[in-house]
């Protein structure tokens, strides 16, 4: 089963878990398990489309999924899926 | 109340002048006890952004994805995000709020004319509105 990493701001949907094993074989599949196992993470993962938000980056690895197949990117029984939520700012 | 170790709260601030004219951010880690947030450790991390740095910054996936682990190798709590405001309050914008995530403290240092001016911390609440969250500076680790 892959790993997912669940960041900080979103473990109070997970039960405070930071990582979770989940059996999927891409990241659409890793995502909608995740999200039917905890249905609160779902609006803060998908937009109203069922697409991955734009502020939210999925690493598979050490590579962002966008830089793979995005949602289709192959997920394996030793992945580490890496759930990052974009953090930025300023100051007007 | 988040209380700051008095060496991350040094180490915070030079990075704010530091970094002046641009905007710098960091990583706070610790721990939570009850209602209390005690940062223990900041790390500095580039402002990623590609632009105007003077008004914006963003931290870069790659770098969070390593604070996130470092956390975890390390038993610590990754409690928010510290940034600077060059020449403006320490008042969250609307920049601040839009991008906010839940459960961080949201750090914020204004720098006037390359000099330290305040530091004010804020938080969201339920309705994804920014609330001040009160700092202590007196703390000294016992670690």
């Amino acid at each position: 089963m892959a790993t997912v990493i669940i960041p900080t701001p979103l473990r109070k949907f997970t039960g405070n878990t930071s990582r979770l094993q989940i059996h999927a074989t891409n990241v659409k599949e890793t995502v909608a398990e995740l999200t039917l196992n905890f249905p609160d993470l779902k609006k803060h993962l998908l937009d109203e489309q069922g697409n991955i938000r734009n502020f939210i980056n999925i690493f598979v690895g050490n590579d962002d999924i966008r830089d793979l197949q995005k949602e289709n990117t192959v997920v394996k029984d030793d992945s580490v899926v890496s759930i990052i939520p974009a953090i930025a700012g300023g100051n007007a | 109340m988040l209380i700051i170790e008095k060496d991350c709260r040094r180490y915070m601030l030079r990075d704010a002048e530091q970094s002046f004219p641009d905007e710098c951010c960091g990583f706070m880690f610790g721990r939570e006890e009850d209602e209390d947030r005690y940062v223990t450790e900041v790390r500095q991390v580039e402002n990623a952004k590609e632009g105007d740095k003077r008004r914006r910054f963003e931290i870069a996936p790659v770098d969070y994805m390593r604070a996130e682990q470092y956390a975890i190798a390390n038993n610590l709590t990754l409690l928010g995000v510290y940034h600077s405001h060059p020449n403006h309050p320490a008042i969250a914008s609307e920049t601040d709020r839009q991008a906010a995530q839940p459960f961080f403290s949201y750090v914020i240092i204004s720098v006037m004319n390359g000099v330290f001016s305040e530091i004010r911390s804020w938080r969201l609440n339920e309705d994804h509105l920014f609330e001040k969250e009160p700092i202590a500076h007196e703390f000294i680790s016992q670690a």
